[in-house]
């Protein structure tokens, strides 16, 4: 387990550091900061004077270096936008999106364990018909249309909350609502199929063999079984929320790591930009070890 | 009519699949009296296991049916009894073990707790359910009971499962227990140590035994009474004994008839030249020697067989020969040259002498091609060998000569049974011409009745085109009856080898005595002397 | 167990009779899934659009009729074209929806295509070569998938011009992990299946082993996996255009649609609501296919589909 706890570590790292590289040098092909940070009438010197004072006019190579110096003293520059430190300004936004993302996945989690299982017992009855159609229409569905005509339906139209913005619980709805939608519709998919296939499996004839009741059969033999593929999945979709649900998040106007990495992008904040993505990256890292415990948790073949 | 423990009467099941209505069972009786062993004979297909799959509660319906028939047991037909109250029997009173107990036990649960929930499950407290676990993982011969308890199945070996497996369905004394194969795929000693203990637990509780099997060398050993079954119906019922000596049913007959090792037994020749020679053959992986410096000859035309049980190395012996996998050491000489050294476009040559057939057919034709291109597939890789414009007509000719139609070319491998797939996989390795064919379990999979049916067309290829054959096998009756000399492995090593009558009638080494003993024979008399004499061996 | 009991009652020696599976029993197995049939119209429906859109109605599309502005959907007032209603500049929403079909499949089509086919490559080296170069192309794979995919797309657009083929190509690079795994996967547990082996010992290339009998065994797998990720790449394309780095105007696609249409939403909510719908139908029928595929392709699921679409357990 700890050894393929370092493997992980040190594959992870190195992803990183090739990614960090290819941000670094591709952000700079964006173009010139100080064209847009500065006032358009602004002179020629104050634009050199800005470009000398975040050291822009050294090679790009050199820049790189430098960076990597910071770096390693743990230093991740300053933002432009908000002359703060970056590490600050990502870690204030990295906070809202692992809310946002840990609710939203516990929420589909339960939903989708549930019934799924029971989907997979009453297999072609009404109620599977049902959630598979629910499924489907979930897992089909552009979020950015869905958080649109929401925003219509419910808070235009309806009032009932917000449009946008952090202030209190119901600022919180739509956007978890929205959120939902898709990982519910895949997720179910997978624990139906899963548990389908574990219901059929021998182990389920011995333990009917054995006169075992019909609940336990279900939510102690099979799903511990059937969870393993969904632990995989549900890794996939929390992690794809942890890098920041970029539309969602812009839609809604929520101050979370995605709309700032798109937001910086296009104000060429690279500082920020890079900080994002490593702590994004620690942050999937750290999911996919507790992803792996989880693992070695229900399989003890895994466990070795 | 006198009560029976269990009677199954005129019960007929079918189910509805792809290919329209299948009556699986037709008018199935029998009875079961306590403390008596009935076996349950037939070979795929023959519905054997449905009425035990009955009495459990077990079919699914749909698409299974249950037309007609009871079951009855304590007074009680189960067929209408409620889902609840047939639970309640299941376990307590009717227990049932399967074939391959990996996949029937749950993976991600300790065995001692799986052994524990039978006794649960109906009501028990847990402490008392765990002492009995206890008692019963002791009793069935696991080593270290206590450590035992707390690991998962798959840190047990084959025939270790199946004795959890029988501690897990004796846990209430059940009066009835139902065995569906519980030895097939085990090596023969362990199957005849699982056999002996159930038959020592059927003396201390009296229980019933109900024994699903194809091998008629098990009813022989184990059976008070057996009922033989093909296509759905029972066709005779009596003694093991009855049975083999006076069977009445044409099937009945044609059964014992296919059974290996009654004929005559095969004289090597003395003055054959070697092809294949391995010196020092060995592989290993990190620590562990799969094969430890092997050395045999393969005269020209002669059957070799191996033997041993799993983890013995006789087919890496094969693989490493083929270069499928690569040695760790030592030489095999094809003609004097070292296939280990060679290039692989070397290798590529002597590939066309040296021809392989595999265990399970059903594996080794890939699914998408159609016959004649499975077959023809070894001319486009050795071109020269047959031209073009032939291929037709010498695939047609490959088929005719294992006993297939012409037309069979333009099908696909799904549409044939076991046994016309392995003709095809034979024909393949035919259409090479090779000096060697090795043959890897290559008769293993099939039913008794087909397994004789290819043995009898590979001796007819030997004699007609002089062939030498390398047969590794697990089933000595068949090696008996087909090889000129046996080579018996062990653990990687080579216990002893020599010509077939000498190993069969003379073995000197106590490994190979212990294995001849373990074999079950259909002929319920010798049977009854080779247990003495494995009873006398483990002693 | 009956069944598997069942399945093999042809283990006699009798002479095999079983009908070899055709193309016209494929499309039976279709038709015994209404839900499947279904989809499939539909996106034979939107590659036919796609196709033929612009050229039928590619003029109307770009008409601007300034008193049909914002004009109201499900009224025949302004001809059969304003159906649907029309747009901020008075185009009729149907055909620019049936043009835009064209872009939108156009993309998602390359990328699904291109990241088929690199992943595929890439997975059968990857599975079937030694351990250096397989770990390396997995790192590789790592690499793309550790990325977040969109922002990726977001950097290389913005760095380049939002062209449809930089588009294609950004979408089909973040998608190769996918098929690049699969392919990996399914070719460890294909190349132990004893076919393989039997080819080998016949003395078969590596060449013919990889694409003359593992290609065919796994592209079925690859192309459920295609389909289901066809509906994935749309919605990413619709996403990037909608957040206004896809596609540039005049050129359309339905993400770029719903995008225009979203200002509009309060006082005329179908120019927005028609691409959407279009998008999720499209998504949803591609879903569906993929799952009927998934079924279909595989010998030991089909009975389900052969029962007559009776579902079992």
């Amino acid at each position: 387990m700890q050894k393929a706890i370092g493997k992980r570590a040190i594959s992870s790292f190195i992803s990183l550091f090739l990614l960090v590289i290819l941000v670094f040098f591709l952000s700079r092909l964006t173009g010139d900061p100080a064209a847009l940070f500065l006032p358009v009438d602004a002179s020629e010197e104050m634009l050199e004077a800005f470009r000398e004072r975040h050291g822009l006019n050294d090679p790009v190579i050199v820049q790189f270096f430098s960076y990597l110096g910071d770096l390693v003293r743990g230093d991740f520059g300053d933002s432009l936008r908000k002359a703060r430190p970056a590490l600050d300004v990502v870690l204030e936004a990295f906070v809202w999106t692992l809310q946002l993302a840990l609710i939203t996945m516990a929420l589909v989690t339960v939903a989708a364990v549930t019934l799924g299982s029971i989907a997979a017992f009453k297999v072609g009855t009404a109620f599977d018909r049902f959630t598979s159609m629910l499924s489907l229409i979930g897992a089909s569905a552009p979020d950015f249309w869905i958080a649109i005509v929401a925003i219509v339906l419910f808070s235009v139209n309806l009032g009932w909350v917000p449009t946008s913005g952090t202030g209190s619980v119901w600022h919180w709805i739509l956007p978890i609502c929205v959120l939902f939608i898709r990982p519910f519709g895949l997720i179910l998919q997978v624990v139906r199929g899963s548990m389908l296939s574990a219901l059929g499996s021998a182990y389920v004839k011995t333990a009917r063999a054995k006169g075992v009741k019909n609940r336990p059969i279900i939510f102690v033999h099979t799903l511990r079984n059937a969870m393993l593929p969904v632990v995989t999945v549900i890794g996939d979709q929390a992690a794809a929320l942890l890098n920041g649900a970029v539309v969602v998040e812009t839609i809604f106007g929520f101050p979370g790591v995605g709309k700032l990495m798109i937001d910086s992008i296009l104000q060429r904040d690279f500082n920020v930009i890079l900080a994002a993505i490593m702590v994004t990256a620690l942050a999937i890292f750290i999911m996919n070890i507790l992803i792996d415990l989880a693992y070695a948790l229900l399989d003890p073949r895994i466990r070795a | 009519m006198a009560e029976h423990l269990l009677e199954v009467r005129n019960l007929s099941v079918r189910f509805h699949t792809a290919q329209g209505v299948v009556n699986a069972v037709n008018d199935v009786s029998w009875h079961l009296d306590p403390g008596e062993t009935l076996a349950i004979l037939g070979e795929s297909g023959s519905g054997k296991s449905v009425s035990s799959s009955a009495i459990m509660n077990l079919i699914d319906c749909p698409p299974g049916e249950i037309t007609e028939g009871e079951i009855f047991f304590d007074g009680m037909d189960l067929l209408k009894a409620s889902d609840e109250e047939r639970r309640a029997l299941n376990g307590k009173r009717i227990a049932m073990i399967f074939q391959d107990p990996l996949s029937h036990l749950n993976p991600v649960y300790t065995v001692g707790w799986q052994i524990a929930e039978t006794i649960t499950a109906h009501g028990r407290p847990d402490q008392m359910a765990k002492d009995r676990a206890l008692e019963l993982v002791r009793r069935v011969g696991i080593p270290n009971p206590e450590q035992a308890m707390k690991k998962y199945p798959h840190q047990f070996s084959g025939g270790q499962r199946q004795r959890l497996m029988i501690a897990m369905a004796l846990g209430l004394k059940p009066d009835i227990l139902i065995a569906d194969e519980p030895t097939t795929a085990l090596d023969v000693t362990v199957q005849a140590e699982i056999l002996t203990l159930l038959e020592e637990l059927q003396e201390e509780t009296g229980m019933g035994l109900v024994l699903i099997t194809h091998d008629l060398g098990v009813v022989a050993e184990a059976a008070d009474r057996a009922v033989v079954m093909e296509g759905g119906r029972i066709v005779e019922t009596g003694t093991p004994h009855d049975l083999y000596h006076n069977a009445q049913h044409p099937y009945t007959r044609k059964l014992l008839a296919a059974a290996p090792g009654k004929g005559e037994m095969r004289q090597p020749d003395a003055q054959a030249q070697p092809i294949l020679s391995c010196r020092n053959l060995s592989k290993t992986y990190g620590a562990f020697h799969a094969l430890d410096r092997v050395n045999f000859d393969l005269m020209k035309a002669e059957t070799l067989a191996i033997v041993g049980e799993s983890g013995s190395g006789k087919s890496t012996t094969a693989r490493l020969i083929l270069r499928l996998e690569e040695a760790s050491g030592g030489e095999a000489l094809w003609h004097g040259e070292d296939l280990l050294k060679k290039s692989p476009r070397e290798m590529g040559k002597v590939r066309r002498q040296i021809q392989m057939v595999f265990q399970d057919p059903t594996q080794s034709l890939n699914p998408r091609m159609s016959v004649f291109e499975i077959i023809s597939e070894a001319w486009v890789i050795h071109p020269g060998v047959v031209e073009k414009r032939r291929w037709r007509g010498r695939v047609e000719q490959l088929l005719g000569q294992v006993g297939l139609l012409p037309e069979h070319a333009n099908r696909y491998p799904h549409q044939f049974s076991g046994g016309q797939r392995q003709r095809i996989a034979i024909a393949r390795a035919l259409a090479l011409e090779p000096e060697l064919i090795i043959c890897d379990e290559a008769v293993s999979a099939l039913d008794v009745s087909i397994q004789a049916q290819v043995i009898e067309l590979l001796g007819r290829l030997r004699d007609e085109l002089g062939i030498a054959f390398m047969f590794i096998a697990h089933d000595l009756p068949v090696v008996r009856d087909f090889a000129d000399r046996v080579l018996v492995m062990k653990q990687g090593e080579i216990v002893e080898q020599g010509p077939v009558r000498q190993i069969f009638e003379d073995p000197r080494e106590p490994y190979t005595q212990r294995l001849l003993a373990a074999g079950l024979d259909p002929d319920p008399e010798v049977q009854r002397q080779r247990r003495e004499a494995r009873l006398k061996l483990s002693a | 167990m009956g069944q598997n009991d069942m399945s093999d009652t042809t283990a006699t020696e009798a002479p095999a009779a079983k009908p070899a599976p055709s193309k016209s029993s494929l499309l039976s197995m279709l038709f015994a899934d209404q839900f499947a049939t279904v989809a499939a119209c539909f996106v034979i429906l939107v590659i036919l659009c796609a196709i033929f859109g612009p050229l039928l109605l590619g003029e109307a599309a770009s008409d601007q009729n300034l008193r049909a502005r914002n004009a109201p959907p499900f009224t025949l007032d302004r001809g059969w074209l304003y159906i649907l209603g029309g747009d901020a500049l008075g185009r009729p929403l149907l055909p620019r929806i049936v043009v835009a079909a064209q872009n939108t499949i156009m993309i998602a089509a390359g990328a699904v295509a291109g990241s088929f086919i690199i992943g595929a490559v890439l997975g059968l080296t990857a599975g079937y070569s030694r351990k250096l170069v397989s770990e390396v192309i997995m790192r590789l794979a790592d690499v793309i998938m550790s990325f977040p995919s969109l922002l990726l797309a977001v950097i290389v657009l913005y760095v380049l011009e939002p062209s449809v083929l930089n588009l294609v190509l950004v979408l089909a690079i973040t998608r190769i992990p996918i098929y690049l795994r699969t392919t990996r996967a399914e070719v460890l547990e294909v190349r132990e299946r004893m076919f393989v082996q039997a080819a080998q010992v016949m003395g078969a290339s590596t060449f013919r082993i990889v694409f003359r009998h593992i290609l065919p065994v796994i592209l079925p797998t690859l192309l459920t996996i295609a389909t289901l990720d066809f509906a994935f790449v749309m919605l990413a394309e619709s996403a990037l255009s909608f957040l206004g780095i896809g596609i540039q105007p005049p050129e359309i696609t339905w993400g770029l649609m719903v995008s225009q249409g979203r200002q509009y939403l309060t006082s005329a909510w179908w120019l927005a609501f028609w691409p959407g719908l279009a998008i999720i139908l499209t998504t949803m029928s591609l879903n569906l296919l993929s799952g009927w595929m998934r079924v279909a392709l595989d010998p030991t699921q089909r009975w389900r589909l052969e029962t007559g679409g009776k579902k079992n357990g």
